[in-house]
């Protein structure tokens, strides 16, 4: 079933448009990787869908319910929860109430099972986020997320700033989390581990979907040329 | 397209200007002192607009302590009067004294960011309040009169103050106008607008707002000056108190912050609203208060800051604008 | 002896300076916002508790608890209409808002009440009246200890409360990264009119205190709000303790003022607050940075 339906959405910023009437599905369940060149529009568009970032127009369906004028907190209670690019842990807060902050209350996901997830967390629990190493503060990041026990979970560039290594380990985390079922849709900047982790890839460039497919039946040279538009007219 | 200084309409205004100026320098001549007096009030409080807006519109620097430079100014002319120098004499000493005494105020307050800038100003104010209570050579808490000025009659006081005033305003308007019209005015705007990307492009903030402030110290001086040869009587209270500061955000709040003919507009305003409500009293201030807030929230440019939106009028050429070219006129 | 005395009434009037300087450093450190009206707001209190003591004649202690839920919803009032859509605007209209509110309250004030000064110092009872002579040259107010005791459990109270509760942690959060705090699921709207609501009852807890320990007319805001201005700068602006610390310093110095000279009261305090800007922002940093 359709979790998540954006239609024709407009995104702006004054009078920069950033996302330009994009229109997609996401079924329950599903990986969906978004990927494109810096300036896309893939934070505006994740943004719009969280609702940190209202729309010019379009609509945001979210399990069949408009959600596009409901402000962001409240969809975290719907289940929307996002993990926003740049990590954006709360510095003086420690681990464990970064992540007690955003809990739901029941559900799968609470302060032990996540750092289940992440055992490297367990002998940080007390230390204030700020003092945390990147690796660190982005599994407190999906965790913070997924304390909201998040039927859609959004994430935004996780391993910018991380180290090859550091980037390996929070992926085989996120395998688990969707092996959970989870619906993730997650932007990339990484294309081989998008392809790897994503089972649908949708392209943007400047505001727009340009490709979208299976990651299977998609080639290297259509994803390439797509991110860089070499296939427009000039 | 090209990009234009002077529309017809604001070469109009601009001449007109000039005529009311030469206008106004006859009032003395032809209204009696008690008119001359409230028309003096007017022209002190476009000053005060004007210096307020130079601060706040262009520098983007909230003072709540302006009321210190007044106070420096009606005292100085007291303090350099009673050393013997012709009372006239002593009002132009005393503001030159008020702006000289900004710079090095203004090297610890333009360190201060927003509310701390605001508030520290008022801070300032009211120490220099304080001190001169503890003097009692200034009349202390009482306050004092500027006697000297008695040796002129009534009449010829009122127009020798009027024509300072004229002076003093045509002065600081004519001094904004030149550095607003100035590559400096052009990178104020840059400045109120997004004051990092201006650093980045080189542009000296700092200096840049000490200028501002130092002139609305030297402008709130004069101002301080002529309010106490205007109402010759003054005390800690009244002339450091932080109504005037009040009054100030009311007339370039109201009048259209960051626009040259707002504080004047605003001036006006509340030139007719106290003449109006002569009792003034609780209800006006209320009023005052409350129309400020308002425009604060809801009308941020202000009447003036509207019109100037809506009908693309300039009435004074401060600022450019690029002017869709007649086919006739192109070289394309 | 004289010397101790001062310094001790010192940090008794500093505890009382640090309760009404709480409320504008909570709404400083959530919404990054000085409330120019928080002066005014605490004579409020001082009003609506003086009105409820002569109407009933019960004690201003109570008093204070009946009026606290009349300024809470002020405090939401005050929120919704004025502050949230000055947190949107920009730096300078906060400032300028609230500033043209304070001139409201004044004179809606004045037109209530007369410009009379009031006080509730008569009818707190024995607390305003009772002190103990400890030796020769000082003195202990029983009303002095229990502002200072008040004053200790209001900041360890709110300590508490930003430490152990998810409450607090919502609000350190949304001070910290609203924008971040919203895609949480915390409602960042709330969480400000919380703090808002929190820091008027503060204030109408400082405007009780004023009204006891001294007198108060329609006017005596500007004065405690730059006390309480001042007690923040002193102590670290955004530091819940600092403000403590800040108020007591302000308070101290005030009485060694008047020590030297009653009239040099005000004055000492000020020139501590322009002195601690002097060095915290002065230029001297810098030459304190490199001789590291």
């Amino acid at each position: 079933m359709t979790l998540l339906r954006a239609e024709d959405l407009d995104c702006r910023y004054g009078l920069l448009q950033a996302v330009r009437g994009v229109s997609f599905e996401v079924t329950q369940g599903e990986t969906v990787a978004l990927i494109g060149a810096n300036g896309a529009g893939k934070t505006t568009l994740l943004r719009a869908i969280a609702g940190a970032h209202k729309p010019h127009s379009g609509r945001v369906v979210f399990d069949s319910a408009d959600v596009t004028s409901l402000p962001a907190h409240r969809r975290v209670s719907l289940g929307i929860a996002l993990v926003p690019e740049g990590r954006r842990l709360f510095p003086s807060l420690t681990v464990e109430e970064n992540l007690r902050v955003a809990s739901s209350g029941q559900g799968r996901w609470n302060v032990p099972s996540v750092l289940e997830v992440f055992p490297l967390l367990q002998p940080r629990r007390h230390m204030a986020a700020g003092n945390l190493s990147g690796g660190e503060q982005q599994a407190v990041a999906i965790g913070r997320a997924l304390m909201s026990n998040p039927r859609l979970l959004l994430l935004d560039e996780v391993s910018l700033g991380l180290a090859p290594i550091v980037v390996d380990a929070v992926y085989r985390s996120l395998a688990g989390i969707i092996s959970e079922g989870t619906t993730v849709l997650l932007v990339e900047q990484d294309l081989a581990r998008a392809l790897q982790v994503a089972g649908r890839v949708i392209c943007m460039l400047e505001g727009r979907i340009v490709l979208e497919g299976e990651a299977a039946s998609l080639d290297r040279d259509q994803v390439v040329s797509a991110y860089f538009g070499l296939k427009r007219p000039a | 397209m090209r990009v234009q200084r002077w529309t017809r309409t604001s070469k109009l205004f601009t001449s007109a200007t000039v005529a009311i100026a030469i206008l106004l320098a006859s009032v003395p001549l032809l209204l009696e002192a008690d008119l001359v007096q409230k028309l003096t009030n007017l022209l002190i409080l476009v000053l005060l607009a004007a210096m307020w807006n130079a601060l706040a519109g262009y520098g983007g620097l909230v003072s709540i302590g302006q009321q210190a430079f007044i106070g420096i100014g009606a005292y100085g002319t007291v303090f350099f009067a009673g050393l013997g120098f012709s009372p006239y004499l002593a009002m132009v000493i005393a503001m030159l004294v008020a702006g000289v005494i900004s710079i090095p105020i203004s090297f610890l307050a333009l360190r201060l960011r927003a509310a701390q800038f605001a508030i520290g100003m008022w801070v300032i104010a009211e120490v220099a309040s304080i001190l001169v209570r503890l003097d009692q050579n200034l009349g202390a808490g009482t306050g004092i009169s500027l006697i000297q000025l008695n040796q002129y009659a009534p009449n010829f006081r009122q127009a020798f103050t009027f024509w300072l005033a004229l002076g003093f305003t045509v002065i600081f308007l004519a001094a904004l106008f030149f550095l607003l019209r100035s590559p400096l005015g052009v990178s104020l705007q840059a400045i109120r607008d997004d004051e990092d990307a201006a650093r980045s492009l080189g542009v000296h903030v700092a200096a840049r707002k000490r200028l501002l402030f130092v002139l609305a110290g030297f402008g709130c001086g004069a101002a301080g000056v002529l309010i106490g040869a205007n109402t010759l009587f003054i005390e800690p209270g009244s002339i450091f108190s932080v109504q005037w500061s009040a009054y100030m955000i009311f007339m370039v709040l109201v009048g259209g912050l960051g626009t040259f003919e707002g504080p004047i507009l605003g001036a006006i305003l509340l030139f007719g609203i106290q003449t109006t409500f002569t009792q003034g009293g609780p209800w006006y201030l209320v009023g005052l208060g409350a129309t400020a807030a308002l425009f604060a929230l809801v009308l941020p440019q202000g009447i003036w800051g509207t019109v100037e939106e809506r009908l693309g009028l300039r009435l004074l050429p401060v600022g450019y604008r690029v002017v869709e070219m007649k086919s006739e006129e192109s070289t394309a | 002896m004289t010397f101790v005395n001062a310094v001790v009434q010192g940090i008794f009037l500093g505890a009382f300076y640090a309760v009404l300087a709480c409320g504008l450093s909570i709404m400083f450190g959530v919404m990054r916002i000085i409330n120019l009206a928080h002066g005014d707001i605490a004579v409020l209190g001082a009003y609506i508790a003086y009105v409820i003591v002569q109407g009933t004649g019960m004690s201003p202690f109570v008093a204070f608890v009946v009026a606290l839920p009349v300024m809470i919803v002020l405090g939401y009032i005050l929120q919704l209409t004025v502050l949230e859509r000055s947190l949107k605007a920009g730096i300078l209209t906060p400032l300028l808002a609230t500033f043209g509110l304070s001139i409201v309250i004044q004179n809606l004030l004045l037109l209530r009440f007369s410009p009379d000064v009031r006080s509730l110092g008569g009818n707190a009872g024995a607390v305003t009246t009772s002190s103990w002579q400890i030796t020769n040259g000082l003195s202990v107010s029983a009303l002095g200890i229990v502002i200072l005791v008040v004053a200790l459990l209001v900041f360890g109270a709110l300590q508490l409360f930003l430490s152990r509760t998810r409450a607090g942690w919502r609000m350190r959060a949304t001070a910290e990264d609203a924008d971040a705090a919203e895609l949480v699921g915390i409602d960042s709207r709330g969480v400000y009119a919380r703090a808002t609501a929190l820091a008027v009852a503060i204030a109408a807890l400082g405007g009780l205190f004023l009204a006891i320990r001294s007198v108060f007319d329609p006017l005596s805001g500007p004065t405690q709000l730059i006390f309480a201005f001042e007690a923040v700068v002193i102590g670290g602006m955004g530091s819940l303790w600092g403000t403590l610390l800040g108020g007591l310093a302000l308070g101290v110095a005030q009485t060694l003022g008047a020590h030297i000279n009653p009239e040099y009261s005000a004055l000492s305090g000020h020139l501590l607050f322009l002195a601690v800007l002097v060095v915290r922002y002065g230029g001297f940093r810098v030459s304190l940075r490199t001789a590291r």
